[in-house]
């Protein structure tokens, strides 16, 4: 089997049985990826680079791993990284100026998890600045394209962010899978943007050491995928305890794929009554409705839920994140790595560098979180913050004391137009409004595709978890995946240039 | 007692407070899992984590935890089972991530308290706010290039102890004897190895002056002083300054001062950023340090005996007088050797010749305690012959003299040069008879009345046997002697 479009076209867990019963080579099946990556690339620009070579060389080892009967979760799998996960002697840029010319000497633990499981990797994906955004317009390396389109309509649409790159690679076929991170939906909000699955994991399931931090107390690393169950094989691989970070938990990570497909019947499902937004696009009720009765059609009970303090999600992320963002890029000061612009004095060579090495979001958000953590701001800002965080997550643990999991919508609107949303951030923060509660609680949340809006362009929804929970989401993700039978295609894809 | 300056109006008291920074005694630094040794190369003794690289994380170091909850134990703190760790924010260029990481509102040991002596014997105590954990930062150096700095990150990100103390101290004599007791009790503890040259331990002092009966006037505080000496001089200086200020109608500011050894004075110091906004806030990449009550216990249990309790066991154990036994325990090096040489034998006679015989020779040998050249048991083999009478105590320091510099045994020493104590009455009364026959003038003058020459009859029988006579049967005889005649 050599065509392109089937090699690329199929699932991660297609594509590793594939592999498996010899049917075709890893370095088979990354060179179909590497010459769709070149193909599209140019377009949808969702690499920032492209490792070909070391794909190739990957490939091949894990050709000869298996032939010796080795092989590991993801041997041979040509997949895509989200470029804010270091990666050794691969440029490691987090879509930043400031960090355009560094080359990390260590690999994150969740790529060297990968790696060890014989995962190819086909290069470094493109992103929001630091992971800063909802639609990768962000980023210093140029926009990203979704490579869906409007019916009729062929502008070019944001793949929503900052995980923009991985869910656009991923949607074309120009990836098997991805990493990604959310913040405050940056899994989540893309993945549904083009029509495919996500999951941001428990906060502590994966190891952040080795990610470029945005906001320490809600970054979490995640897979993308095209299918549910990709998901579930990406994430075993990636998750699990690292006592290199503080934050990750000591737990066992679960054979994932195991609770895909595994009956939903008789889970109790939480509708809560908060996630609507003003403005929201009926179609997205109408999905979400569809959604309900699709659960309850395979067994859920529906049990409306209230978690009143979602109204202050989105305020609270504002304040929390871009406080600790603040901090956190503190250390990007041109001194020891990443781009400098000399000075002659060192005050002078912070400024220059930090005013030409960062992007206008990025100093934004530097901006407010040190106004909300300077003195006699602290105690109304970032403390009042931080009490209503523990409020929203006595929201989700007294509903999780109900149901099983909460479906709502993923995000308040389908992908918009590569430049709109940028003259108002507020108006941009709004895309995260309904997956920013999750993050703030440290609960897991994924999002699944169920349909097309009217313009054709795909909508997902989102579940919702207890802690280390994420097992019920996959099967009710695979149970909702199963009922809509989502197999639209987008425009742009591996084989299939419009 | 007590301390004042006097000023043209009157008397001032002084107050003040100590923040003393102790470098943690630990293989690694307080976060990442570098070497925190002092010396190396410059910046050979760096992880990424230190030098903060993208994406590294902190790991708590437990033994660093340890140490601090040891040291709170010492001084007999509440340790504190929930404590939090913050950043606290700046740029410089030898702070790799932009904020240290520290202990802002939540420190691992609450208050305690360190009892000092005075030189006059008085004894006070001086309470202890609280001790945190907090990061060192890297070192600028400004002095090795007309145009450049350079830095060296070797201390960055290892741990010391800011131990906080009550404004409780009135006089420099009072701080420095603070200093100097938190650093015995440190040095016993093993948590900090109190080495002032290499900066492991340095005050930040907090001087304030005020008439009696007043509240607290404006402070000042004087940053990294280095030495008890200096400690004690800043205070000196900066109350003086103050002093003159208020008496000449003018406002004392309240700043961060830098103490000039070498003028003898202080100057205002620039600070590190114009305007000090660290914006503290929890350090999201570390959990809450969480401690058992039962592991505290058990460093409770395992800690050693401290000074104060040591010096109270010698003088009620081995009946030695209190001024001996403060000085035995001010190292814990001599408290053991004294121990070992005072265990079983005369507790007095063991001090007398620690303090006297044994520090004489150390100071002219120029040698310390742990390199002695009369090691403890060779000491108390010494005494052991004193004691079973096989040598008297005047050939006895000739013998340890012979040891300084040999290191041979005693006994050795004391068969090689025959010098076994002569307890032979016969011997004894055919040295004395010749004695007396050799100073028939002195022995008829005795006889009329100078009861006094008995001692010189003593001397000359003792002479005559090369010092090896035993004193009492010498006396003995020669009372008998002279009875009998």
């Amino acid at each position: 089997m050599s065509d392109m479009v089937e090699l690329t076209g199929q699932s991660l867990a297609a594509a590793l049985d594939g592999l498996e019963k010899g049917r075709f080579s890893s370095v088979e099946l990354t060179r179909a990826h590497l010459d769709a990556v070149e193909a599209l690339n140019p377009t949808l620009n969702a690499y920032i680079t492209v490792t070909a070579e070391q794909a190739l060389t990957q490939a091949a080892e894990a050709d000869a791993v298996r032939a010796r009967g080795e092989a590991g979760l993801l041997c041979g799998a040509p997949v895509a990284i989200k470029d804010l996960f270091c990666t050794e002697g691969v440029r490691t840029t987090a879509a930043s100026r400031i960090l355009s010319n560094f080359v990390p000497p260590y690999e994150s633990t969740v790529t060297a998890q990968m790696k060890r499981d014989g995962a190819v990797s086909l290069g470094k994906t493109n992103l929001d600045e630091f992971a800063m955004g909802s639609s990768n317009m962000t980023s210093a390396f140029g926009a990203v394209q979704n490579p869906w389109r409007r019916r009729g309509d062929d502008s070019p649409l944001v793949p929503g962010g900052s995980s923009g790159g991985s869910a656009s690679a991923v949607a074309a076929r120009i990836a098997l899978a991805a990493t990604g991170t959310d913040t405050g939906g940056s899994i989540r909000q893309p993945a549904s943007f083009c029509g495919i699955a996500g999951i941001k994991p428990t906060y502590g399931r994966c190891s952040r050491w080795g990610t470029v931090a945005f906001a320490s107390s809600l970054d979490q690393a995640g897979p993308l995928a095209r299918t549910v169950e990709d998901c579930a094989i990406l994430l075993r691989s990636m998750a699990g305890f690292d006592p290199k970070d503080s934050t990750s938990v000591d737990v066992a990570v679960p054979d994932f794929r195991a609770a895909v497909g595994r009956s939903v019947k008789g889970m109790r499902i939480g509708i809560p009554a908060e996630y609507r937004a003003p403005g929201m696009p009926e179609e997205i009720e109408r999905w979400w409705q569809q959604g309900i009765a699709w659960l309850r059609d395979a067994g859920c009970e529906i049990v409306d839920v209230s978690l009143p303090h979602t109204r202050y999600g989105l305020a609270t992320y504002y304040i929390v994140a871009p406080a600790e963002c603040s901090s956190n890029l503190a250390r990007y000061d041109g001194v020891r790595f990443g781009e400098r612009v000399e000075a002659d004095s060192l005050d002078a060579l912070y400024e220059r560098s930090r005013a030409a090495g960062f992007g206008d979001e990025v100093k934004r958000r530097i901006l407010i979180g040190t106004y909300v953590l300077s003195s006699g701001y602290y105690d109304a800002y970032y403390l009042k913050a931080q009490k209503v965080r523990s409020l929203i997550l006595r929201d989700f643990t007294e509903a999780f004391g109900r149901v099983d999991a909460l479906l709502t919508p993923t995000a308040p609107s389908a992908a918009f137009g590569l430049g709109e949303k940028m003259s108002d951030p507020v108006t941009m923060y709004l895309n995260d409004i309904f997956t920013v509660p999750a993050s703030m609680a440290g609960v897991p949340g994924m999002s699944v595709p169920v349909g097309l809006d009217s313009a054709g362009l795909p909508l997902g929804l989102q579940l919702i978890g207890r802690p280390f929970d994420e097992e019920t989401l996959f099967a009710l993700g695979s149970a909702l995946e199963k009922a809509a039978g989502f197999d639209h295609l987008p425009a742009l894809r591996a084989g299939a240039v419009a | 007692m007590s301390y004042v300056i006097e000023g043209s109006t009157g008397p001032w008291e002084l107050v003040i407070g100590l923040e003393v920074h102790a470098q943690v005694v630990s293989r690694a630094k307080l976060f990442s899992g570098a070497s925190a040794t002092f010396g190396g190369e410059p910046n050979s003794h760096v992880s990424l984590v230190d030098a903060a690289f993208p994406g590294m994380l902190p790991v708590i170091n437990a033994e660093c935890v340890a140490q601090a909850v040891r040291t709170g134990l010492g001084l007999d703190a509440r340790i504190n089972l929930v404590s939090r760790f913050d950043r606290k924010n700046y740029f410089y260029a030898d702070l790799p991530p932009g904020y240290q990481i520290s202990q802002f509102t939540h420190p691992i040991v609450g208050s305690g308290k360190v009892d000092i002596e005075l030189a006059d014997g008085t004894r006070r105590e001086i309470g202890v706010t609280r001790l945190h954990l907090e990061q060192d930062a890297g070192k600028s150096v400004h002095d090795q290039d007309p145009t450049r700095s350079f830095i060296d990150l070797n201390r960055a990100g290892v741990a010391l102890m800011e131990i906080v103390s009550e404004p409780d101290m009135r006089s420099p004599e009072e701080a420095g004897a603070y200093v100097r007791k938190l650093r015995m009790i440190m040095r016993y503890l093993g948590t900090c190895d109190g080495n002032m040259e290499e900066g492991s331990l340095r005050a930040d002092v907090n001087v304030s002056v005020r008439k009696a009966g007043e509240p607290f006037r404006t402070r000042c505080e004087i940053k990294n002083v280095n030495s008890i000496r200096f400690v004690m001089q800043a205070i000196e200086v900066e109350a003086r300054r103050q002093v003159e200020i208020w008496e000449s109608g003018g406002v004392v500011d309240q700043e961060t001062r830098l103490f000039d050894p070498h003028r003898g004075e202080t100057r205002s110091m620039r600070s590190k950023e114009d305007a000090h906004d660290y914006r503290y806030f929890p350090d999201p990449d570390l959990l809450p340090l969480v401690l058992e009550q039962g592991w505290v216990d058990s460093l409770r249990s395992a800690l050693p005996e401290l000074p104060d309790a040591k010096r109270a066991r010698f003088v009620a154990e081995y009946g030695i007088p209190d001024y001996d036994s403060s000085v035995l325990v001010a190292e814990q090096a001599t408290a053991e050797f004294y121990e070992t040489v005072a265990r079983g034998r005369d507790g007095r006679l063991a001090s007398n010749w620690v303090v006297g015989e044994l520090f004489a020779a150390l100071n002219r040998t120029g040698k310390t305690i742990s390199t002695s050249p009369v090691t403890a048991e060779a000491l108390g083999g010494l005494l052991d012959l004193i004691k079973d009478g096989t040598i008297n105590g005047r050939i006895a320091k000739d013998v340890f003299e012979v040891m300084v510099e040999t290191g041979e045994a005693a006994d050795a020493i004391v068969e090689r040069k025959g010098l076994r104590q002569v307890v032979d009455t016969g011997a004894i009364d055919s040295a004395i008879e010749s004695v007396l026959a050799a100073n028939a003038d002195k022995l008829a003058e005795y006889r009329s009345g100078k009861e006094k020459l008995f001692v010189f009859f003593v001397g000359q029988t003792m002479k005559a046997m090369k010092g090896k006579g035993n004193p009492a049967l010498i006396n003995e005889r020669l009372a008998h002697l002279l009875k009998a005649d």
